[in-house]
């Protein structure tokens, strides 16, 4: 495979949580990212999916810059953007974009369609010369499939898959080389989620883009990954190719996740196993010691509670080719299927 | 509909009824429209706009130039006519001193009008300034700001009026004004701090911000059009409150003072009088109403006109 265009190294964040009114004093963390590694290749898209409050979404952020990592790197093209200000940062915003979970409160509803998507032209000039812009803001609205006459509109005119259209165009203006999508589809109507899911994978054909899809659905992030990373309470738990992590997790979390996945054939959904985890997820300001998951994993043993696993591929599976033979943080990784 | 290149119906997303009804005539589909523009288009449809704009016009061409529809002199007096009804010539009758309430009443404009607009330019220059500041940035600044104006809050605005101004010993236009800006925009700095907190959490800040947006571009462009709305409703009110609060002060004798001529003057030397002569209080009481009313009115109007949504 080619060069990695986004890698992401031990990234880091934690909110702190503080006391007093005027002089402030801290007073723990909420760990909402803790050591979060992968890479991004160019064309390829890279699904994140985990559960409410995992972290996916300060990961999307992280990636923006719109928090500042606590530690770690985020390196672009060789470049780590984590600490960039100023004119470098904005530099790279050219080639990093994102499409938000919301397109009810991503479009600011005192613009029209026209200002919105034409404002990366404002900020960025020398990407489309003044007298161009307008053409090229409905050029965008054609692409995504929208009536470029509807230029001069306002947001609240639009229905949720269309606005989701306008924050799409609004991320492609600059032509960027990676997309960020958080949640992109989590707030249509299923009808609409193919829609734009097959909007943006046409577009990424059209225009080599790189995608990190963030998503709870898992069935959509199938859909439309290459490759899946999982995550739990801020760590990646597994990561692989898409066949290799519906067809052969090896995390529990990962199987788990799974087998809660609806299936649609009655009898298939009699024969199945699934795994029903017991307790909640635990608070990202004290989470377990050792492996994240332990408090709720039926495998648990003592090696759990002292040592993190690390992510990488188990041992049992390091000398196999088997597609088992995937990055995954646990202690006890086995083959899903084999264990089903 | 004419000449309609559809994209829409190829990927089958369905038209919302609103967007294919407001069909724009050709001649304007050209022109690239703002918020800005949309918004005076709105405003010139608006009646209310019209009289509420006609009213103010009014008020302020009094205010420069009272003489215009008002001979006499407010401070020729003639205590043989005192507390009398309306003569020939004399329409609105006389106050307890024998002067012309009209004549007082048109000069009275100046002063009320001034005091009025002058303190809510300034409270909520400086509240939504200061306010809008503190709810941007956050942290140390925030703190800072809101512990003082929970200070301001915390002084009872007569008894403060009563220690500034009688220390101050002004009784001016200028002095009244300061005093009531100094105690007046902490509660337009609340509502501006909100209603920009509200804003920038939205995800079309964080948008902007994504696309490289630097912060004046965001105050302006994001923010403040869309925090715009609750200031201008405390604003528009607040005007009101604070001509009455210049009548007060003036009844306390700390605002302005004789040979100075004002509705507040007027009204609370006419407060108690107003069973022998109700005339002296109906007259500046009613042009001081219409006034707030006005400034209520065009207040609706703009707010109105700034939100795309009721449109």
């Amino acid at each position: 495979m080619s060069e990695p265009i986004l890698q992401v190294r031990n990234l880091v964040k934690h909110f702190p949580l503080t006391q007093g009114i005027l002089f402030k004093k801290q007073i723990g963390a909420v760990k909402a990212v803790d050591g979060i590694s992968f890479d991004l290749y160019p064309g390829e898209t890279l699904g994140i999916v985990g559960e409410s409050g995992c972290g996916k979404s300060t990961v999307a952020k992280l990636l923006m810059n719109l928090e500042q990592a606590t530690s770690g790197e985020v390196f672009y093209k060789g470049q780590d953007i984590t600490r960039l200000s100023g004119r470098a940062l904005k530099a790279v915003r050219r080639n990093i974009q994102m499409v938000f979970q919301d397109p009810y409160t991503s479009l600011n509803p005192r613009m029209t369609v026209g200002d919105i998507i034409g404002e990366p032209f404002d900020i960025h000039p020398e990407v489309a010369p003044k007298g161009d812009r307008r053409k090229r803001v409905q050029d965008l609205l054609d692409v995504v499939g929208l009536n470029p006459e509807y230029i001069n509109r306002y947001p609240h005119q639009f229905s949720g898959g269309q606005r989701q259209r306008i924050g799409i165009a609004r991320g492609l203006a600059l032509n960027p080389e990676v997309i960020i999508c958080d949640e992109p589809v989590s707030a249509l109507d299923v009808s609409v989620q193919a829609q734009v899911v097959n909007l943006m994978e046409k577009l990424q054909d059209e225009f080599g883009l790189s995608y990190i899809f963030i998503a709870h659905d898992l069935s959509i992030v199938r859909h439309i990954s290459d490759r899946v990373g999982v995550m739990y309470l801020g760590k990646m738990a597994e990561i692989g190719t898409d066949a290799e992590i519906y067809e052969h997790p090896t995390h529990p979390y990962t199987q788990a996740l799974l087998s809660a996945v609806p299936v649609p054939d009655p009898e298939a959904r009699e024969k199945r196993e699934r795994i029903i985890l017991t307790g909640d997820v635990p608070s990202p300001a004290n989470p377990p010691s050792g492996c994240r998951f332990r408090t709720r994993c039926w495998k648990a043993q003592d090696i759990c509670a002292k040592e993190v696993p690390l992510l990488a591929v188990p041992s049992v599976f390091a000398d196999r080719d088997t597609p088992a033979a995937h990055e995954s943080a646990c202690h006890f990784a086995e083959d899903g299927t084999a264990a089903a | 509909m004419p000449d309609l290149t559809d994209a829409t119906t190829a990927t089958g997303t369905a038209v919302p009824d609103a967007a294919t009804a407001a069909t724009v005539p050709a001649g304007q589909r050209e022109k690239t429209r703002s918020l800005a523009g949309d918004a005076w288009r709105d405003l010139s449809r608006k009646p209310m706009f019209y009289i509420s704009g006609l009213l103010i016009l009014f008020l302020i061409v009094i205010a420069i130039w009272p003489s215009v529809i008002a001979s006499g002199n407010p401070l020729a007096c003639d205590l043989a006519k005192s507390q009398m009804g309306p003569t020939g010539g004399h329409p609105f009758g006389f106050d307890t001193q024998g002067c012309d309430v009209y004549t007082r009443t048109v000069y009275g404009a100046r002063d009320s009008v001034a005091v009025g607009i002058l303190t809510t330019l300034g409270a909520t220059l400086l509240g939504s300034l200061l306010g809008g500041l503190a709810g941007f940035f956050g942290g140390f600044w925030d703190s800072l700001i809101s512990m003082v104006s929970n200070i301001f809050f915390g002084i009872p605005i007569l008894l403060g009026g009563v220690v500034f101004l009688s220390v101050v010993k002004g009784g001016s236009v200028g002095t009244v004004t300061l005093f009531m800006v100094l105690l007046g925009w902490p509660q337009i700095a609340r509502i501006a701090r909100g209603a920009v907190i509200t804003a920038k959490q939205q995800d079309y800040v964080q948008a902007a911000r994504a696309l490289g947006a630097g912060n004046t571009r965001m105050l302006l462009r994001h923010i403040l059009p869309n925090a715009l709305a609750p200031i201008i409703v405390v604003a528009t009110i607040a005007l009101g409150t604070y001509i009455s609060l210049e009548a007060t002060l003036s009844f306390l004798g700390v605002g302005l003072k004789p040979p100075a001529v004002s509705w507040g003057i007027d009204i609370s030397q006419a407060s108690n009088q107003i069973r022998n002569a109700p005339h002296m209080l109906l007259w500046p009481a009613g042009a001081l109403s219409v006034t707030v009313l006005a400034f209520i009115m065009l207040g609706d109007a703009v707010r109105d006109a700034l939100d795309p949504k009721l449109r």
